[in-house]
Parts: C-alpha cells; sequence; structure tokens
C-alpha cells in the first residue's frame, strides 16, 4: 500500500488501519492531495472502513489539510465506517478546537485509546 | 521600512520565505507558541492568495508578501493580484450547518492567532500583526 513516494505510512492492527503521516508538516496542497489519494484508495477498498489516524509527527497543518480531513471522515461514514484521530500535539488541537472541527471528529489521545474506541 | 518579496505559486518558495521570517522572528525571541501561529497566519494567506485570489489568473502570476519585525511586533501584509474579495461575505465555517464544508478555514485561523488583521478596501490585501504577549 505505501509506495516510494507515499506521504503516509500504513498498517493493519486487529481489523483497523492505521495510518501515520511521513511530513512534519502538511501544509503543501499538493501533498495534501497525494495524502487524500492515498487515504481513499484505503477507504474504497473496505466495504466498512475503520480508520486511525495518528498525527505523531506532524509539527504543522493547514487548512487545507483539515479539509481532506472533513472529505475522508464523510466517505467513511458514507461507507459504515469508522475515523478515529489521535496523537494530536496540542497546538495543533488548538487548531482543531477554533475550527470547531473536535467536535466532528472522535478525537483521542493516544492510539491505544483509539484503538479502544474500535472496540 | 518593510521588506517586501514576490512570490510565485512554489512550494519551496512559498517555504523558504515562511522559513525566513520564522527565523527571524525566533532570533527576537518570540515564543514557539507566535512562531507556530506566525508560519500558520502566513500559509492560510498565502495559500488564499494564489487559490481565490489569483483563480482566474496566469499560474506564474506572482503575490507579494511584505514584512516588518522587531522585538515588540511582527507585520506581515500578503498582496495578490486578483479582483478582491469581501470578508465578510465568507460564510462562517464553525457554524453547525457548514461544519462539515471541506474549505473557507483560512480565515478564521488567521482571526484567531493574530493580534490584529485588516484587508483593504479591495479585497486583494490582508495585513496581520502579532504582538508580544502581555505578561500576567
Amino acid at each position: 500500500m505505501t509506495g516510494s513516494d507515499s506521504r503516509i505510512r500504513v498498517k493493519e492492527v486487529d481489523g483497523v488501519t492505521q495510518v501515520e503521516f511521513i511530513d512534519r508538516n502538511i501544509l503543501d496542497e499538493a501533498n495534501i492531495q497525494a495524502i487524500g489519494e492515498e487515504i481513499d484508495g484505503i477507504i474504497s477498498a473496505s466495504p466498512a472502513p475503520r480508520l486511525l489516524i495518528s498525527f505523531a509527527n506532524v509539527d504543522h497543518l493547514s487548512s487545507a489539510a483539515l479539509g481532506t480531513l472533513i472529505t475522508i471522515n464523510t466517505k467513511i461514514r458514507n461507507r459504515n465506517g469508522k475515523l478515529c484521530l489521535a496523537d494530536i500535539d496540542p497546538q495543533i488541537y488548538e487548531v482543531f478546537v477554533i475550527t470547531r472541527l473536535n467536535q466532528l471528529f472522535d478525537i483521542h489521545e493516544s492510539k491505544e485509546a483509539a484503538m479502544k474506541a474500535f472496540g | 521600512m518593510a521588506d517586501k518579496v514576490s512570490l510565485i505559486n512554489d512550494r519551496d518558495q512559498i517555504n523558504a520565505v515562511q522559513d525566513l521570517i520564522v527565523e527571524r522572528a525566533e532570533e527576537l525571541g518570540f515564543p514557539s507558541a507566535t512562531l507556530f501561529a506566525l508560519r500558520l497566519a502566513m500559509e492560510e494567506a498565502i495559500v488564499n492568495a494564489f487559490h481565490h485570489g489569483h483563480r482566474d489568473l496566469a499560474p506564474e502570476t506572482p503575490i507579494t508578501v511584505e514584512y516588518t519585525l522587531s522585538p515588540e511586533r511582527i507585520r506581515v501584509a500578503v498582496e495578490d493580484q486578483g479582483p478582491g474579495f469581501t470578508p465578510a461575505a465568507v460564510p462562517d465555517p464553525t457554524l453547525d450547518e457548514n461544519l462539515e464544508n471541506p474549505g473557507g478555514r483560512g480565515l478564521v485561523l488567521i482571526r484567531a492567532y493574530m493580534s490584529r488583521v485588516r484587508h483593504n478596501d479591495r479585497g486583494n490585501r490582508v495585513e496581520m500583526e502579532l504582538t508580544v504577549p502581555e505578561e500576567l
């Protein structure tokens, strides 16, 4: 799934697809689009995708990245799947709070906590 | 006197200008939270300028970024060559009915993170100012 040009790392754990970002800054529109397409491929490959996106390595993210996350969330919900976000740095979490997206997304402190939410 | 650079829609150029301004702010002793805010606001303003301001212009059309930094204050202005827009007409993306719209959050973030934000009458220039957080 993860090619040499991939901007994400993907692994399957207990029926959940865990995604991590390679870049520390998720700002560049072209990269964000590529990330969105890669994740879209994962979602389309599963009848009910269960996805955990970790922000462990991320220092910066822009509103363009938030837009892609919203699109991913909508697609997963439309396929009766579940999306959780985890490991969000406090400065980045503030971006979610300012935009009120902390109320849209299912956000957990750690990957371990998020995995429990998948049941 | 503000420093002024011309910028085309090229990620390396955009990053170089942002890095330069953030490094200057760091040298002046601004805290990491301010540097985070500064980079995010510049990113949103520059992307808005190219994405919205220059939507109908040739891809190589440059924008200008002006900046002045002092130990007390950072000012950055981003100006595009587009027709301009009316900030008040942009839907509030934090309203419940707009929460799932993928776009329209750049301005909200700029306003949240900057001490002052001003648009010119034409709407093709945004001036952003960050001041030192007051000691409690």
